[in-house]
């Protein structure tokens, strides 16, 4: 497979388990060595170097775990200052960069407590003080909030684009949650069975999903399923309306509603805003005439992002 | 009667309990000096980590494992030569200390490598992804790590040496073991074996109870 990851950007890796997302993310350190093909980060193919130049590549690739991995035996403090330490910063840059870490992650007050004293989203958060203690252009995280519940996961979240965002830091993370891809990432690539079957834009992807794994996934985070007491009641058509960008604000549902002898009832709809976009989904029973509905259908279909007959006329 | 030929025992006893210390203490200097590295090696070649080295690895473990097969008292014998060599002398408990080195090492670098191998590798991975050396792994991962299991070996050790060196009698070694030997198995001398059992079995309890004290303390965990 070939991949290749914008500077700055944030790209997602999803797929199942055993798809292959965590050893392809293994190889962007070397991790894991590739038996073939190159691994070129900032122009630099990781694979050509020797053990130093490549402990010196490493400096700059910063890596954060689903486990966190912390030394138990040591302090926040030491954690962090380990990876200065491999960088052989004096005692006293190592200090003064510790502390602003701690300060950047929220940690100041932990600095002398042990790993097992710190919740799960503290222990992150260490992780990525210590991920990002030199500087890395790249940050990779391996499952970085699955072990997290969703508030932590959250707040996590919203400091890795902090980081991103402020810093310039490339992320690149594999997760199985679409909720953290929907939050924070640009760009992502759905893997399965060790190769890359979707890739683009994550609007692109929610808003128009090609492969089925890639409708599975999004399923997850756009879940509609009606309740069946509903489906049994209905008398008219029930079809899912999808709205994309600036479509979701135009008045085209009213007007449809206007221009034909169709009532329209509402029975489930939500705007999501993936990347600052809005993407609303409506299910809706319509009533009328069979010719009319099919007119008011091909009607919806030209002037929205799609249109899917869930249920025909009883 | 009883109190009497306890307290006739008491030079004697004193002599063999400090033969005892000076053995145990030097061969568990020894142990934790050379065992210590070599019981890191074994663990950092095996494959999958940073320092993955079959061939380091197949002849280390080899060795180890022929060693701790040979049953001590033929050890202790076989190994007179080099005793001699060491030590200048065959006798005495400088003499037997060099065989309970020898079998107290690879004894002791089993157990480091044991403790070494409970760490979590997730946590030397994070290690090697931030780019440290192997000897910054070394030194600030997996020694703090296996501190208290490596306490706890050392614990083992001891107290394996104590034993150990009850057969040190046969090269005139010595040491509290020994005195029960002569004394109350070749002679019948109850009092004595009963005596010097009662000082092997406090020992005994006083090191593990010292040695689970330190593994609690270094335990940060």
């Amino acid at each position: 497979m070939s991949l290749t990851i914008k500077n700055g950007e944030i790209f997602g890796i999803v797929g199942y388990s055993g798809a292959g997302k965590s050893t392809l993310l293994r190889c962007l350190n070397l991790l894991e060595r590739p038996t073939s093909g190159q691994v070129i980060i900032d122009g630099v193919d990781l694979t050509t170097l020797n053990k130093k130049e490549l402990r010196q590549a490493r400096l700059k690739i910063g890596m954060i775990f689903q486990h966190f991995h912390l030394v138990s035996s040591k302090t926040v403090f030491e954690n962090v200052a380990f990876a200065l330490k491999a960088a052989k910063k004096s005692k006293d840059e190592i200090e003064k960069r510790v502390n602003e870490l701690l300060e950047m992650v929220g940690l100041s007050d932990k600095r002398d407590a042990y790993p097992s004293q710190l919740s799960g989203g503290q222990k992150q958060r260490v992780g990525i003080a210590r991920a990002l203690a030199n500087e890395p252009t790249v940050l990779l995280c391996d499952e970085a909030t699955s072990a997290l519940d969703p508030s932590t996961t959250k707040s996590i979240l919203a400091l890795l684009k902090k980081i991103n965002r402020e810093l310039g830091i490339t992320i690149v993370l594999i997760t199985h949650e679409m909720e953290v891809v929907k939050d924070i990432c640009d760009r992502i690539a759905v893997m399965q069975d060790g190769k890359v079957i979707e890739l683009g834009t994550v609007y692109d992807i929610f808003t128009n999903p090609k492969e089925e794994l890639t409708k599975s996934f999004i399923n997850s985070v756009l879940q509609f399923d009606l309740p069946d007491h509903l489906l049994k009641k209905r008398t008219g058509t029930i079809v899912k309306i999808q709205f994309k960008g600036e479509m979701a604000e135009e008045a085209v549902v009213s007007d449809m509603l206007q221009t034909f002898k169709v009532k329209g009832n509402i029975l489930h709809g939500k705007i999501e805003y993936i990347q600052d976009m809005p993407l609303g989904i409506f299910v809706m029973e319509l009533t009328g005439e069979p010719d009319e509905i099919q007119r008011a259908i091909d009607y919806i279909s030209l002037r929205t992002n799609g249109l899917e007959v869930i249920a025909s006329a009883a | 009667m009883l109190l009497d030929s306890l307290i006739n025992l008491i030079p004697e006893l004193n002599k063999a309990f400090l033969e005892t210390l000076y053995m145990v203490a030097i061969s568990l200097s020894v142990a934790i000096i050379a065992g210590l590295p070599l019981g890191i090696l074994l663990f950092v070649t095996d494959r999958g980590l940073f320092l993955e080295n079959t061939t380091v690895k197949s002849i280390l473990g080899f060795v180890v494992n022929m060693i701790r097969s040979i049953p001590f008292v033929i050890l202790l014998v076989g190994l007179l030569p080099l005793t001699k060599l060491i030590t200048g002398t065959t006798i005495g408990p400088t003499a037997a200390s060099v065989s309970l080195s020898v079998a107290a090492i690879p004894f002791f670098a089993r157990i480091v490598e044991t403790s070494l191998r409970e760490i979590d590798k997730g946590v030397i991975e994070a290690a090697v992804a931030v780019g440290a050396t192997p000897w910054m792994i070394i030194k600030d991962v997996l020694l703090p790590e296996a501190r208290p299991g490596i306490v706890h070996g050392i614990t083992i050790t001891t107290i394996s040496l104590v034993g150990y060196s009850a057969m040190a009698g046969i090269v005139g070694g010595g040491g509290i073991g020994d005195l029960a030997i002569r004394f109350g198995y070749y002679r019948y001398d109850d009092t004595v074996m009963i005596t010097t059992i009662v000082i092997l079995i406090c020992l005994v309890q006083i090191i593990q109870f010292a040695g689970d004290r330190i593994a609690r303390l270094v335990d940060k965990r």
